[in-house]
């Protein structure tokens, strides 16, 4: 029985390491050896792909718009999340349900159907092909779920705290930076690690939205992929690259991310 | 929690309102508007009333993709939430063993969709792929960018690959609520582990799988970069899903009208069935 219970989660991680797996052994190897012979391991061991990434401008600077926009985003979804996120857990105001769900139904609104007015859009005020353009339009999905996650985890802090801060003198600014920002600070965490998350991922938005100044990683990748040819090995490396800031953030949050998971409300 | 009235709580929600509809009710009403008009370029448009929609909704085109895309989310969410549920229940619950297995799990989440699919190419593809190698040394002719029935099964794997670790870490959530009392409880009853599930661990479940089964039907009813990477909607029009199908007659056709009232019907099926599902949760948190 106990053997029986580690076989489960040992081969399903089995299962999610194989292809991650195979990028890795494609990153190593170079094109000849990828489309020539058929082996477990690289035969012929080089990093000649990844020197490549790491020299040529066009594609570490991919890395550098994707992060750049990533964190802008992270940190405006975050900030303006906090306030509104405490104020659906703790009022009851004029049209506050419509409202929540209202938000809600922009996590649902695929990008496909947005991608063409978002281009117009940003077009005309002028943001084209800045990272403050990919910022903001992923807040569209983002900022809900920041709200979302965030609402959760307040609602798990009983009121008692807000009210004896009052009475002990606090202004509601103060008590809000000083009491219960650290004791949520959790939530935000998690919130973070999502908004980082969809922001990093998402692809069809930052495509439409940049076209060189601030051209994200994948989409580096896609016109690679289709304008050089077949550099599969290139190619592996760099997606090999795009794994390394997920893994470092997911390290970070590994504590809270079963209760991020469950949106703070199991 | 109890909460009181405070009208001035709507001064705290201003800003994510102002963000959120700015990138929301903008492009959404340039969509309206391209729904009911048509265009000869030029930035000329003439109205059109409802013609795109009836056209859309007449068109076996939609009808096909939009099938596509149900048997897709449904046979998805008919492997993933069961898979799911039963890693998350033979996962270890203390000891140095759960951070690796939720850090290893989580893995497939954050890895940017397009490389997803350009992983699962060159992991599946029959001459320099692992999964394709192995399959065809097995006995069996398998070539996903010409079988439609391969193309299909290695899109659903693709997809189980990448989000199934989403159920387990909400389940794993849920399973780590439920107090030892409990356990112990049924120990004593003599439970057996059918029932201990059923009774115990299943309705404890019943909020995150919620939340499991709707974060899931929304983005795999969304799925456009994976398949359009792996597969590129082929052979012929096998995988080809709503969002493919999508992009295809706005960006690739360049016909807005029509692809315009296709995104409106889309998005408000979307729509409907969240709201569907948001509110039989709020019935349930109510009780």
């Amino acid at each position: 029985m106990r053997i029986h219970k580690w076989l489960v989660p040992t081969l399903y991680i089995v299962f999610l390491m194989l292809p991650i797996y195979w990028l890795l052994n494609m990153s190593f190897k170079n094109t000849n050896e990828i489309l020539g012979t058929f082996s477990l391991w690289p035969l012929d061991f080089t990093l000649a792909n990844y020197r490549k990434i790491f020299t040529d401008p066009t594609w570490y600077n991919g890395y550098l718009n994707s992060i750049t926009y990533v964190v802008m985003n992270t940190v405006i979804s975050v900030s303006v999340a906090l306030p509104a996120a405490y104020a659906f857990s703790r009022y009851r105001f004029l049209g506050d349900k419509h409202l929540f769900f209202w938000l809600l139904t922009n996590r649902m609104a695929p990008p496909a159907v947005f991608a063409l007015p978002f281009f117009q859009l940003y077009s005309a005020i002028g943001l084209f092909d800045t990272h403050v353009a990919v910022a903001l339009a992923h807040c569209l999905f983002n900022i809900p779920l920041a709200v979302w996650i965030l609402e959760g985890f307040m609602s798990g802090v009983p009121k008692e705290l807000d009210e004896t801060a009052y009475l002990d003198g606090y202004s509601f600014w103060r008590f809000f930076v000083k009491i219960f920002i650290p004791t949520i600070a959790a939530g935000i965490g998690v919130a973070a690690f999502f908004c980082f998350m969809y922001s990093w991922v998402e692809l069809l938005l930052a495509k439409t939205l940049t076209s060189v100044a601030a051209k994200p990683i994948a989409a580096t990748m896609t016109r690679t992929a289709s304008t050089a040819g077949y550099e599969l090995g290139l190619l592996a490396a760099a997606g090999t690259l795009t794994i390394v800031p997920g893994a470092f953030v997911i390290y970070f949050v590994r504590n809270y991310i079963a209760k991020g998971f469950a949106l703070g409300r199991v | 929690m109890t909460k009181t009235t405070n009208q001035k709580a709507w001064y705290f929600v201003v800003p994510v309102v102002g963000l959120v509809a700015f990138n929301a009710l903008i492009p959404l009403m340039t969509v309206v508007n391209y729904s009911v008009q048509e265009t000869f370029g030029d930035n000329v448009f003439f109205w059109e009333g409802v013609k795109w929609f009836e056209e859309v909704l007449k068109s076996e085109r939609f009808h096909a993709s939009f099938l596509r895309q149900l048997a897709f989310t449904g046979m998805i969410l008919a492997i993933e939430v069961p898979l799911g549920i039963g890693v998350a229940l033979s996962m270890p619950r203390k000891g140095p063993w759960v951070s690796v297995c939720l850090v290893l799990m989580a893995l497939p989440l954050l890895i940017p969709w397009n490389v997803v699919g350009a992983m699962w190419n060159i992991f599946a593809l029959p001459d320099i792929g692992l999964l394709g190698r192995g399959i065809n040394a097995l006995g069996i002719d398998y070539n996903f960018t010409q079988q439609p029935v391969a193309a299909w099964m290695t899109t659903v794997l693709m997809d189980v690959w990448h989000w199934t670790s989403l159920v387990v870490l909400l389940a794993y959530a849920g399973l780590c609520s439920i107090p030892d009392a409990y356990y112990q409880a049924a120990k004593i009853d003599g439970a057996s582990a059918w029932s201990v599930f059923r009774r115990i661990q299943l309705p404890k479940l019943k909020r995150v799988l919620t939340i499991a089964i709707l974060l899931r039907f929304m983005d795999s009813f969304m799925i456009y970069t994976e398949p359009f990477v792996l597969t590129g909607g082929g052979p012929g029009n096998t995988t080809t899903f709503l969002s493919i199908d999508l992009v295809k007659i706005a960006l690739g056709q360049f016909d807005l009208g029509p692809a315009a009232a296709m995104s409106l019907i889309y998005f408000l099926a979307v729509l409907l069935v969240c709201w569907i599902f948001y509110t039989l949760m709020m019935r349930n948190e109510e009780q």
